[in-house]
């Protein structure tokens, strides 16, 4: 049954973006809030605010007993949990639906299946997609190690089966330098996890990150092309765009189907995102892992196809079948997004937090932005730095860089420092017109061009 | 007898201890030197240590562990 009242159970742009979407379904929204966003633009904008504890999200939207309660309390009959907090947690996916509501997303055991890497790596290679190759089992023995690695060719990583937090690994160039390096990470792990398994995985020095949107309605999916994400720093993306600058057709129309495999697969429900490595040296792509929500830079797939992801979730959310058909689905021009945080990038990206005095936003043709600002709001501590997403679409990927550098110019955000000048400076990047990038460029640049103001 | 009070000079969540299951930073009756971390402050996901200015004798904490804290809130007094 269509939904009717949606609880939104989230905060900042995506809150507002999903009452967006809802409103023009003519559902009646619900803005589920802590104590610190009374006086956010999500509790302006929607039709009915709950108050779900304190300023803390471990006590507010992280909280599933508050925010059952909440919707209890409102007759809300659906849940949307946006991205971050508790939208991949299967127990509250669960939760919602045993309180006899509609969670907006996949199954609580899809969630489940998708967000184990080793089980969502298996799934995907069940239905065909490619993983970054890698040992299969876990190797002690330096012998048996040496010959899986002649097998799998270098260069190639050596991982600690117990690891994480970037213990136990080592990048080989080539086989003379194995031996001692597996020594090392055997001794490493056993250090520090006190297991000396190790495992072997191809490396990809200038991997690029691309991922594909899909939707399903637990029968069938289609694909909305492909995101790149490669300008990242500490692992956060920073600026996106659709589609990948670098992907051939024969490639795309692979990678594509690719992800439409798997979602197909796991009979996926809803809106969600594959995340590949790319490896341009090789042509190859590699599944990484699964985003079984809606993610922050999706804006750029609905300027580039016409298709309203959150309207498609909320819909196949409702009951309704998926809308569309591939052959419906056409990439038109170039489209980036640039997330403004309320981080100084002159000074470390320190956060920074303020009252906005003054707000200009772009306007014009191809410009839409996402943003949980008005002038006056005052930016609470507590939550993601994120405070906008300035989002261009233009016929070709040059006219869309044009445009965003005349939208940046354009933009004025009084009161507390953003990222905004980061941007302007990328745009003055050789590299970044050329998509001459990968994941550890951003980082690289920063380094060699310390931002000054 | 003097008193000092250490004043978080950022708003955010206010933490006593490094990690969920470590020791606190300094408990009420412990004699700490000038500089020492007495905790935490997230802004924003991002991690700033709160130290005293100056050595002596914590008598209070008025915050406690995961709770709010305001630009020039007393989190915790010094007997000096």
């Amino acid at each position: 049954m269509a939904i009717q009242r949606l609880l939104i159970a989230n905060r900042g742009e995506i809150a507002v973006r999903i009452i967006r979407a809802a409103r023009e379904l003519g559902i009646h929204t619900i803005a589920a809030h802590s104590s610190a966003d009374k006086a956010s633009l999500a509790v302006r904008l929607a039709d009915e605010a709950v108050e779900i504890g304190p300023a803390q999200a471990a006590k507010s939207y992280l909280n599933p007993a508050a925010i059952l309660a909440a919707a209890q309390a409102t007759h809300a009959d659906a849940v949307h949990p946006g991205y971050g907090f508790l939208a991949e947690n299967a127990a509250f996916a669960r939760a919602v639906v045993e309180a006899g509501l509609v969670f907006v997303g996949p199954d609580a055991a899809t969630i489940e299946q998708m967000g184990d890497k080793a089980q969502a790596r298996a799934t995907a290679q069940a239905a065909g997609v490619p993983v970054v190759p890698g040992s299969a089992g876990v190797l002690r023995d330096l012998a048996a190690a040496e010959r899986a690695a002649e097998a799998m060719g270098y260069p190639l990583m050596i991982k600690a089966a117990a690891g994480g937090g970037g213990k136990g690994i080592r990048v080989v160039a080539d086989a003379a330098e194995f031996a001692a390096a597996f020594q090392a990470a055997q001794r490493e792990g056993l250090g520090s996890f006190g297991d000396d398994g190790m495992y072997l995985e191809r490396f990809i020095a200038r991997a690029r990150h691309i991922e594909v949107q899909i939707l399903g309605d637990g029968h069938r999916a289609v694909h909305c092309f492909e995101r790149e994400c490669s300008l990242q720093r500490r692992r956060q993306k920073v600026f996106e765009e659709a589609p990948s600058p670098v992907l051939d057709h024969a490639t795309r129309t692979r990678l594509c189907a690719s992800a439409v495999a798997l979602a197909e697969a796991v009979h996926y429900r809803g809106a969600g995102t594959l995340e590949y490595l790319y490896d341009e040296a090789s042509g190859e792509f590699f599944f990484i892992e699964m985003n079984t929500r809606i993610q922050v830079e999706h804006p750029i797939t609905e300027m580039v196809t016409g298709v309203d992801l959150l309207r498609e979730m909320l819909n196949i959310a409702g009951g309704a079948p998926l809308s569309l058909q591939q052959a419906d689905i056409h990439l038109n021009g170039a489209a980036i997004e640039c997330r403004i945080n309320a981080e100084d990038p002159f000074n470390g990206f320190a956060p920074n937090i303020g009252t906005i005095s003054a707000l200009q936003w772009p306007g014009g043709p191809g410009v839409r932005i996402d943003s949980m600002l008005y002038q006056g709001y005052t930016v609470p501590p507590f939550y993601d730095s994120m405070l906008a997403k300035i989002i261009v679409h233009d016929e070709s990927r040059p006219a869309a860089l044009r445009r965003l550098q005349r939208a940046l110019q354009e933009t004025d955000i009084g009161g507390l420092k953003t990222t905004l000048p980061l941007h302007l400076a990328l745009l003055g990047s050789a590299d970044v017109h050329a998509a001459d990038y990968h994941t550890g460029w951003l980082e690289q640049w920063l380094a060699d061009n310390p931002p000054a103001a | 007898m003097a008193t000092i009070d250490i004043i978080s000079p950022l708003p955010g969540t206010f933490y006593r201890k490094s990690a969920p299951d470590a020791p606190p930073f300094a408990e009420v009756g412990d004699t700490i030197a000038a500089g020492a971390v007495i905790g935490l402050v997230e802004v924003m996901k991002q991690y700033s240590e709160l130290a005293a200015d100056d050595g002596g004798k914590i008598m209070a904490f008025h915050i406690e562990d995961g709770d709010a804290v305001e630009a020039g809130q007393v989190v915790a007094v010094l007997e000096v």
